[in-house]
């Protein structure tokens, strides 16, 4: 791979000399002059009554220069914030605590360590209160109100939600030969980047701006919110996210540690580093899934799915913080119909507070998808256990076939394109379907317990369609601005960020494959707003389905300007020109042609161009995307449990992804590879679960596990390439895809391997001890402490 | 970021010059070996000492080797060099299987058996290994060098025989013709153990004439199963009586419920397990003595 290629194709990463030599700069690497640092307290407690708080001794501490409490923040209007979803959240907490490791008070010191032992001689008087831990008693007539800082709160109820039509689908469920019913709970888990959230902010008294170097997936969505909430003008304000360690939805949403940060910098006059650490990370940000879900499914007794209809109990934590287009409360769980053909659907969404972290739909899920995702593939394979059908085959019947695209869903999507059935064979066939199950045949008759487990998932990523998706408001359609200098060399500035995605390299290479430069002529520019035009930002597998249509969209405007200017060179018309990668040349007289290169140095030299045409061939363009784009996967797990101790070992993997054209294939199976492991993860090991007092059981690495290499099989990855018809080259999102899709199928693998017990369902994670309870009939509330 | 409270720092250049910093320190300083749990422990400030000895330069305390008949290992000896030590693995191959799956690399390069042992978390491995096959910890002191059976070297959870002022320098085998083996279950490659055994194993003629049984993260007194062992010796190797053996030590071990799972699963392991290593042993047992049988 020594040469890269001019367009699309594989090659290596352009950042990675800098990440890979520790030259990369991330939020704790920014040092400036005269810098304090900030330190956090955090309630104990889950739900209690703030008392008092004396922060005089902290105050006395020699090196501290500003304690911020709630009630500070409350003389600037700034106690509490706005959340993504409508609600409001505290910064610091006035009247209540609400979940254990909420922010409580804010110490600004010389040094790290002396802001940490300034927390020490806070003093905070709490009266603890009950408090809510099992969302499913959130509703109860006794349990206590969270939220009674909501004018006329007398309960935990956020709201109800449903789509499809319900009438349809009782009629369906009323006559259907065969209905299967399982509860399942999507657990509580954690993106857990391996950097934590943080922010440097420093506001400049002399020229009155503001710049806060944070961790953000979402920049210039950042800087609005900071102008609304803090007051401050937008243009004196500007966000830099540098490098970002991971971020996998935990760092769209604003965190009270940034906005203490600012009025840090504000009250002291220097600027203020704060960065939590890994346990403040865990207990306090963004956590994901937490649906508490019931599912029924319809079908015939051969097998055709006629119907699906669900209820979801959805955990929101203390304030409701979700991260998602303002019309969806439930995210886009409403793509719960999954990848078949059926004949109604219908799914009501209740979400309740609980005496948890807020946040949510973090974590690499395509806004609830991921749940979605589970359920129906969960429900296809009891349906599979009730009707004793092969779950290949039972999919095989009811994928939705080629013809039926565009399919306008039951629950009023439109998934844009889709082979599914060669998908599946494909995975089948890599996966020696046939051969497996005759080996496991033969295991069972020894006794040892193997499973194979199958999911088919359709994904629908790349937010989206102005006219319904906004956040707060803000419309998510995507700019782009493209400058190509004299020499031919080209700067992108994107409104998305990296968080270590490789956009440096795939957005080149899709400049490149437009204009016929090479990518390491085309330097990419991202996360500052002060030198990117506004955009959305990276979550929900966006970045390529949004930003990288603009890319296209503002290559071929820069392209269609040097036609102009090469019509003006070679003097002819434009429309006498035609296009090969790299230069434009007059029909019929291949040798006549002008590379972009000489192109570009013309639209900056003397020449003349006519009347209306400006010179130069800079261009900028806004997009708009007209649909989600709809990528989707067939997986093949396979695993060996012991019998005796209840562990999974995870065997093989099989995964076919269908994301459409694929700009640069290794990344894409990079971002493969890092989701099947995270699916892994989240089947059988990561969980945050809560004791009876809400305390949280997961607050570190050692609790909170994350799997590593060994419990990873090597990959075996193949692909489809069914393009989008309505994005500029076809691309589909692939961020997500493998998170999402990849817990059904280890689900299924171990439920399938438990089956001489008659193991019918179990919540994840699958750890040794989920397992050995199922297998005795007394499965794990994993949500709970383990008693 | 987590960081420590302030604490003073000293690097003891002997041992002798360790036991002065202690007892200049007195009880709130703390030795530190790999740092693998104390460092962690004064990140989240569930420990606050006033002042660390840093030990790490006592190369005396890190040397593997036989002496009449018995294998000592220095207390500073790492993890990495117990798991990659040919004489360790000859006499006890115990220890190898407890190696490989004790936290991982990072740890095992830093983290030291002296440490693991003085933590005495109720998970820690090697502790139930050491239990398993009756070492014995060597303890100094101003005042001299005493010598403690493992198996009465833990005080409860976190607590020791190791007086402040006192340093641990050496653990103590008496090698002797038997089999052993470690097994443990755990939720993910370096996590600790949900439930962890290991066995040694003296048989003649087929039957258990020595046995030993360790147990981890089973809350076993010091880390052993007496009444199973008791159990053993005297009978047949057979898989009926390791299986009764078993049911024995789960009878007597005291797990408890936390995230890594219910009281009665653990038990369960601890008889799945303890019925595992022995019939290990047992397969090692034979393939060391099959030559002399065939002689
Ligand atoms: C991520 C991770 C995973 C782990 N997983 C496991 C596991 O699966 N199984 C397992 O058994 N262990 C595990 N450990 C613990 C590991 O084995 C540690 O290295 C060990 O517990 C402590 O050894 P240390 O040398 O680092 O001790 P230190 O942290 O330096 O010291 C621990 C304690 O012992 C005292 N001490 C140390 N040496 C002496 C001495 N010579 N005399 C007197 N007191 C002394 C110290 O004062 C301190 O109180 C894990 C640790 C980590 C960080």
């Amino acid at each position: 791979m020594t040469t890269a290629p001019v367009g699309h194709g594989t090659m290596l990463r352009k950042e990675d000399a800098r990440f890979i030599r520790g030259r990369g700069t991330y939020v704790d690497d920014v040092t400036l002059p005269g810098m304090l640092y900030g330190a956090m307290l955090r309630s104990p407690y889950a739900h209690a009554r703030i008392a008092s708080i004396d922060i005089s001794a902290a105050r006395a501490h020699p090196k501290v220069r500003a304690v911020l409490t709630g009630d500070t923040l409350a003389g600037l209007n700034l106690a509490w914030m706005p959340t993504l979803s409508g609600d409001v959240q505290a910064v610091l907490a006035t009247d209540k605590v609400r979940f254990q490791g909420q922010e409580v008070a804010f110490v600004v010191a010389e040094d790290r360590y002396a802001a940490r032992d300034a927390l020490e001689l806070i003093d905070v008087d709490y009266e603890p209160l009950p408090a809510v831990i099992d969302a499913r008693q959130a509703l109860a007539e006794d349990a206590p109100v969270i939220r009674d800082d909501l004018e006329g709160r007398t309960d935990n109820h956020i709201f109800d939600w449903e789509t499809g039509d319900k009438a349809a689908a009782d009629e369906v469920f009323a006559t259907a030969e065969v209905v299967s019913k399982q509860d399942m709970l999507y657990p509580r888990v954690h993106p857990a980047p391996l950097e934590t959230c943080g922010a440097v902010a420093h506001l400049d008294k002399v020229t009155g701006k503001l710049t806060v170097w944070t961790t953000t997936q979402a920049p210039h969505a950042h800087r609005t919110l900071y102008a609304i909430v803090a007051g401050l003008p937008e243009h004196k304000i500007r966000i830099i996210s540098p490098d970002i360690g991971g971020g996998f939805g935990n760092k769209v949403g604003i965190y009270p540690g940034y906005v203490c940060a600012v009025v840090g910098s504000i009250v002291t006059g220097k600027p203020v580093k704060w960065m939590e650490d890994r346990s403040e990370n865990l207990m306090s940000t963004s956590f994901a899934r937490d649906y508490h879900m019931h599912g029924e499914i319809a079908s015939t007794r051969d097998g055709k799915i006629l119907g699906l209809r669900v209820q979801v109990l959805a955990d929101h934590g203390a304030f409701n913080g979700t991260a998602q287009p303002t019309k969806f409360p439930a995210g886009f769980f409403g793509v719960f119909t999954g990848s078949y053909d059926l004949t109604a659907a219908h799914c009501s969404v209740t979400g309740v507070y609980t005496n948890k972290a807020p946040g949510g739909v973090a974590y690499a899920c395509s806004f609830r998808i991921t749940e979605a995702v589970y359920l129906v593939e969960r429900l296809v394979d009891v349906l599979a256990f009730d009707l004793g059908m092969d779950p290949a085959e039972l999919r095989r019947k009811n994928l939705l076939r080629p013809e039926q695209f565009p399919y306008p869903s039951r629950t009023g999507w439109e998934y844009d394109s889709g082979d599914y059935p060669r998908a599946l064979e494909t995975a089948l066939d890599l996966a020696g379907y046939a051969g497996l199950r005759a080996e496991q045949r033969e295991k069972r008759e020894r006794g040892e317990l193997m499973g194979i487990g199958i999911s088919f998932f359709t994904e629908a990523v790349g937010a989206g369609p102005r006219k319904h998706m906004d956040i707060l408001g803000l419309g998510m359609a995507d700019g782009a601005e493209l400058r190509v200098h004299p020499t031919g060399k080209a700067v992108l500035r994107l409104s998305c960020q990296s968080q270590g995605q490789g956009h440096e390299t795939t957005f080149a290479q899709l400049v490149a494959e437009q204009l016929g430069i090479p990518p390491d002529d085309v330097d990419v520019v991202h996360g500052d707003t002060d030198q990117t035009p506004f955009g959305l930002g990276t979550y929900g597998s966006r970045s390529t389905p949004v930003s990288g249509a603009v890319t296209v969209m503002v290559a071929r405007k820069v392209r269609e300007r040097a036609r102009i200017v090469a019509s003006a060179m070679l003097e002819v018309s434009p429309d006498d020109l035609e296009w090969e990668k790299g230069r434009w040349f007059v029909r019929g007289d291949q040798a006549s042609g002008r590379t972009i290169q000489e192109i570009a140095l013309a639209a900056h030299s003397d020449l003349e161009l006519p009347e209306d045409v400006e010179g130069h061939l800079d261009a900028t363009c806004v997009y708009n995307p007209p649909n989600l784009t709809y990528p989707f996967g067939a997986y093949v797990c396979v695993v060996d449990v012991d019998a005796g101790t209840g562990q999974v070992k995870v065997r093989r993997f099989v995964a076919v992804d269908d994301c459409g054209v694929r700009i640069n294939p290794m990344i894409v199976e990079g971002q493969i590879h890092g989701g099947l492991a995270d699916g892994i993860g989240m089947a059988l090991m990561q969980v945050m679960a809560f004791d009876e007092d809400g305390n949280h059981l997961g607050g570190s690495f050692m609790d909170y596990l994350l799997p590593t290499a060994k419990e990873c099989p090597s990959w075996e990855l193949g692909e489809t390439v069914t393009p989008s018809p309505h994005h500029p080259i076809g691309a589909k999102g692939i961020g997500e895809s493998a998170t999402v899709g990849s817990p059904p199928a280890v689900v299924n693998a171990v439920i399938d391997a438990l089956r001489p017990y008659g193991v019918r369902h179990a919540d994840m994670p699958l750890t040794p001890a989920a397992v050995w309870s199922a297998v005795q009939g007394r499965p794990l509330r994993t949500d709970l402490a383990i008693t | 970021m987590q960081v420590p409270a302030q604490f003073r720092y000293e690097k003891a250049v002997s041992v002798e010059h360790a036991l002065t910093l202690l007892g200049r320190y007195g009880p709130e300083s703390r030795v530190v070996a790999g740092g693998h749990s104390l460092i962690p422990m004064m990140k989240l400030r569930l420990a606050q000492p006033e002042a660390l000895i840093d030990i790490n330069d006592l190369h005396e305390l890190a040397i593997i080797s036989v002496e009449r008949h018995v294998l000592c290992i220095g207390a500073l000896t790492r993890h990495a060099d117990l798991l990659s030590s040919a004489l360790v693995g000859e006499h006890f191959p115990i220890f190898h299987d407890a190696e490989r799956v004790i936290a991982d690399p990072v740890v095992r390069n830093r983290g030291t058996v002296g440490g693991s042992l003085c933590q005495a978390d109720p998970s820690e491995d090697l502790s139930a290994a050491f239990a398993a096959v009756r070492g014995e910890a060597v303890i100094v002191s101003p005042e001299g060098r005493r010598t403690v059976p493992v198996r009465e070297f833990f005080l409860g959870p976190y607590q020791t025989v190791v007086d402040p002022g006192e340093l641990l320098v050496q653990l103590r085998v008496p090698i002797r013709s038997s089999a052993s083996a470690y097994q443990k279950v755990e939720r993910r490659a370096g996590d600790w153990a949900v439930a962890a055994a290991g066995a040694e194993l003296v048989l003649d003629d087929g039957v258990v004439a020595d046995a030993g049984i360790g147990l981890a993260a089973l809350g076993a007194p010091n880390f052993h199963a007496r009444e199973a062992e008791s159990f053993l010796v005297g009978g047949p190797a057979t898989d009926e009586r390791f299986a009764e053996a078993a049911r024995i030590a789960a009878e007597h071990c005291n797990p408890i419920a936390d995230q890594r799972g219910p009281e009665e699963y653990k038990r369960h392991l601890a008889k799945t397990l303890v019925t595992r290593v022995l019939s290990v042993a047992r397969t090692r047992w034979h393939g060391l003595h099959s030559g002399e049988k065939a002689r």
